[in-house]
Formats: C-alpha cells, sequence, structure tokens
C-alpha cells in the first residue's frame, strides 16, 4: 500500500519535473486553459453579482389598489387604515382623486389640456407596500387576489412586472453561461488531448522501450494523467487568478456607480465552494483529456 | 525453457519468414541463433517475446504456451525475458543508473532494493563508476554492457539477443560474449542471434541455423 502511494508520489514529481523543463510549451497550454475557463467562471461571478443586487429590489414592491371612481375620501381613507392593521401591510399611502390630477398634470405636461376636461377622469389610488422581508414571508400574488375581492376596488395592481422580467433574463443569461461553460469544457478537453498526444508521440522510444521490458498500459498511463491534472489545475488556478484580478480592476468604477445609486454594494468574487468546483473542474478535464489522448494512442507505439 | 514446434509466421503480405520451425531449448542452456540476415532471427526473437504473434504452429516459452497468450498478460511474460538489442534501446535523457533501474521500476521494486540491484548488475558488466553519466558519454562497447546490465537486472531466466555485437569490434564483441557466457554459467538460459561465425567457434556452443525461414541445422534438441 505505501509502496503503491509512494510510486504515485514518485511519479506526480516526474510529471512536475517534465513540466518544469519545457516551461515555455507548459505555459502555453496553461494559459489557453487558464483564459478559457476563467470566461464562462467570470460571467458566472457577474450574473451572481446582477443576482444579489436585485434581489434587494424585491422590497420596492408596491400594490397599486384603484378604486371604483365614484368612493368618496372617506370610505377611501376607511379602507386605507383597514389594510393597514394586516400583518402583511407595511404602509399605505392615499392619493384622492385631485391629488391624482394634479400629480397627473404636474408629470405628464398636459397641464392645459387636462384643464379642459369636464370631470376629473382619474380614480382615487391606495398604495399598499407589502410587509416583506418580515417573519413570514408575504405571498404578493395571493394577497394582490384578495384586494382584487375587496367590493370598492376596481382593479388591484402588482407593480413588480419589470422586476420579474429582469429575473427571467437573468435566468436566460444563466442558462447561457452554463452552456458556453459546456462548450468551452469540451474545448479545454480537446486541448489536452493534444497536448498530451504530442507528448506521447515526443516520447515514443520511451514508451516502447518501456513496453519492451514489461511495463503495463497502467505504468505507461500514469505519468500522462498526472501531466493533464496537473496542467488542468494550474490552468484553472489561472482562471481564477484572472477572474478576480480583473474583479479588482472594476472594483473602483462600481463603487462609484454604486454611490450615484446610493447603494454601498461591493463586488463578490468566487466564494468558496465555486472556486473548488473550477479547480475540480481543470482538474477533471485535464485528466479526461489525456485519458482520452492516452487511451487512443498508447496502443498504436508497438515495439518492433 | 523454450519449445518450438512446426511454427510458422507469415506477415500480411505474403512474406514467410518463417517455416516449419522446430527445436527445444532446455532450462540453463546457452545457444546461438544464425543464419544470413533476413534468414528469420529476429522474427523468432519477436515471436519469442510476442512482439509478433505466430501464424500456426506452438511455441511455448517458460511453461507458456504464447499462441494465445491474452494481450494484457504480455507484460508479465517480458519481464522474465532480458532482452538485449542491438541498437541498445537506451534512454538517451536517463542516466545510467535510471536506464537499468528502469525494469525494477516497472515491476514495483522497492526503492532500496532497485539501488542494491541496479549496482550489482552494474558492477557484473564493469560499469559502476559510470552511475551517473549519460548513455551518450560511453562508448558503443560500453552502451551495450548499459543494455545487458538493464536485460539482467530483473534476473530473468531467459535471456535472448539479437545481434549484440552487431556493431562492436572484434575484441569487444568477445568481451561482451563472454559476459552472456558468464550469465549463463549461473543458470540463465541463453538465446543469442549472431551471424558472426568465429563466437560460435570460439565459445563451442550449441547452434540453431536458419535459412529462408527454415531450420537448416541445429545441435539443440529437436522437438
Amino acid at each position: 500500500m505505501t509502496t503503491y502511494f509512494l510510486r504515485h508520489l514518485q511519479v506526480l514529481f516526474q510529471s512536475l519535473g517534465r513540466l518544469a523543463r519545457t516551461p515555455f510549451a507548459s505555459l502555453m497550454t496553461i494559459a489557453v486553459i487558464s483564459i478559457t475557463l476563467a470566461l464562462p467562471s467570470g460571467l458566472h461571478v457577474l450574473l451572481e453579482n446582477a443576482r444579489a443586487v436585485t434581489s434587494g429590489w424585491e422590497g420596492g414592491a408596491q400594490i397599486s389598489l384603484f378604486l371604483k371612481r365614484d368612493t368618496s375620501d372617506q370610505v377611501a381613507r376607511a379602507l386605507a387604515e383597514q389594510l393597514q392593521r394586516s400583518s402583511r401591510v407595511a404602509k399605505v399611502d392615499y392619493i384622492s382623486r385631485t391629488a391624482a390630477l394634479e400629480e397627473f398634470k404636474r408629470l405628464s405636461g398636459f397641464g392645459q389640456t387636462l384643464n379642459a376636461l369636464e370631470r376629473n377622469p382619474l380614480p382615487p389610488v391606495l398604495v399598499v407596500y407589502p410587509m416583506v422581508g418580515g417573519p413570514t414571508p408575504v405571498d404578493l400574488e395571493s394577497l394582490v387576489a384578495e384586494f382584487n375581492r375587496v367590493g370598492d376596488v376596481e382593479i388591484a395592481q402588482l407593480d413588480m412586472q419589470w422586476v420579474k422580467r429582469l429575473r427571467a433574463i437573468l435566468n436566460l443569461a444563466q442558462r447561457g453561461v452554463v452552456l458556453l461553460g459546456v462548450l468551452l469544457g469540451i474545448a479545454v478537453l480537446l486541448i489536452m488531448a493534444n497536448t498530451i498526444r504530442l507528448a506521447i508521440l515526443n516520447r515514443r522510444d520511451e514508451i516502447e522501450v518501456i513496453k519492451l521490458i514489461g511495463g503495463t498500459d497502467g505504468f505507461i498511463r500514469r505519468p500522462f494523467l498526472y501531466e493533464g491534472v496537473l496542467q488542468g489545475l494550474v490552468g484553472a488556478a489561472g482562471a481564477w487568478i484572472v477572474v478576480h484580478t480583473t474583479l479588482v480592476l472594476m472594483a473602483d468604477p462600481i463603487r462609484r456607480l454604486a454611490s450615484l445609486y446610493a447603494s454601498g454594494y461591493e463586488l463578490r468574487g468566487l466564494g468558496l465552494l465555486a472556486s473548488l468546483g473550477l479547480l475540480a473542474a481543470g482538474g477533471l478535464l485535464g485528466w479526461t483529456g489525456s485519458w482520452l489522448a492516452v487511451g487512443r494512442h498508447l496502443r498504436a507505439i508497438e515495439p518492433r | 525453457m523454450i519449445q518450438v514446434s512446426h511454427l510458422h509466421k507469415r506477415y500480411p503480405g505474403g512474406h514467410d519468414a518463417l517455416r516449419d520451425v522446430s527445436f527445444e531449448l532446455a532450462d540453463g542452456q546457452m545457444a546461438f541463433l544464425t543464419g544470413h540476415s533476413g534468414a528469420g532471427k529476429s522474427t523468432l526473437l519477436k515471436l519469442i517475446t510476442l512482439i509478433e504473434r505466430p501464424s500456426r504452429g506452438q511455441l511455448i516459452v517458460n511453461g507458456k504456451n504464447l499462441g494465445k497468450y491474452r494481450r494484457r498478460r504480455i507484460p508479465f511474460l517480458r519481464r522474465q525475458i532480458g532482452i538485449v538489442f542491438q541498437d541498445h534501446k537506451l534512454l538517451y535523457d536517463r542516466t545510467i543508473f535510471d536506464n537499468v533501474a528502469l525494469p525494477l521500476i516497472v515491476s514495483g521494486h522497492r526503492h532500496q532494493e532497485i539501488a542494491r540491484r541496479v549496482r550489482a548488475a552494474l558492477d557484473k558488466v564493469g560499469l559502476l563508476a559510470r552511475e551517473k553519466m549519460y548513455p551518450i558519454e560511453l562508448s558503443g562497447g560500453e552502451q551495450q554492457r548499459v543494455g545487458i546490465a538493464r536485460a539482467v537486472v530483473n534476473r530473468p531466466p531467459l535471456l535472448l539477443a539479437d545481434e549484440p555485437t552487431g556493431n562492436l569490434d572484434a575484441e569487444l564483441s568477445d568481451e561482451i560474449m563472454d559476459l552472456f557466457h558468464s550469465f549463463n554459467q549461473h543458470g540463465v538460459t541463453v538465446l543469442v542471434a549472431t551471424h558472426d561465425l568465429r563466437h560460435i567457434r570460439r565459445l563451442n556452443m550449441p547452434i540453431i541455423e536458419l535459412k529462408n525461414g527454415s531450420l537448416v541445422r541445429t545441435t539443440v534438441a529437436e522437438a
């Protein structure tokens, strides 16, 4: 058992030594793998940050209750008070028909034209801010349905459509990043397979001699698999460095942008789990790539 | 050690390299495999080491029938056979020590054991002082002796050599052949392919002579 372990350790150091002896070629391969892996990782980080930023926006959800046009001020205020008492509602603003018209005149720029109207066309509105982030999560959809059943309410509308759309876009982007990741993963696999193929052809004589003196296929395969795993791992570490260097370079402009929105948002990098995942993916791709190459080319090299 | 009966080898393309060859080399025997070039000496050695497969006939090496030997088992068969090549087949990016150690590393020996056996093998061929050098720094005769040390370091019961003295002058050739002889005296079965009749006369060993793939004369037992 210890002999087996020692032998693997020996092969590991042999492979390290071999990579170090051809630093330029090794670095080229590792750099290509780094860049290839950095692209999906970087996009993943970007998406995660977008998600984190927009998750705060759910608190901005508000439900507009458009009351029936003939609802009186008193009834509207009473309803507002009644709603206010619900544990699921944080705040209720009442906008009377007059106030609504004033606001519309001010914001729409139709001021004079609106004066020509015989009567105020706008309904009174209750703006309800649901209790978000409380002890029990509020189901906004069912709340809206409930409001719609209240007699004085013409229609209740959740102003969150655009947040939903943004979510949908982010989900779509996520899917795109996954697909891109798969494609680039395959690219890493092929790069590795080709690198190992060249390494095998370079050491044709050695493989032939080892086969002649009784080396098993496993013995011959081992150093190539180690080379693949090592280059994959170092490539993944390189990708991590690329992503985090980019984040450091972007941190300042992001901070300035965030401060313009009065937000103290700080960019997040790859978490521990994602970093380990990146390394594992690099190692696995390197191993698989070299395994493919070795399986294919080792049989072709037989002593003559 | 080697039992050959009615052995045929036809290469793809129809060339008959061996036709109906039969002989037996007993355990601990030493013999010369001879004949002009193209007579089938190399083919016979390739069949014994399973580099090639026989077309017909039976070939038994060290008690194993090579006719239907499984590919996966081949490495373990080759560990029982020391092979010496005309062109040495040394690895030029490794030291003499590492070259000789290769068969032991391949079969998974312990580190201390490897060092001990490599030095013993190098000592036997008189190159102990050169263990840290690279093959390129040695003369042709010395390189061949490294090849022999590598072939015997695993203490195989059978030693094969394909024209081991092909590129060497007479004096160096004699030294190499004497080495094979001394291994034989220590109980190793030895089969040396050579077209140099001088050695055969000098050492007075049994011969197996091939001509155009057929056995024409042998002084070992005919199976």
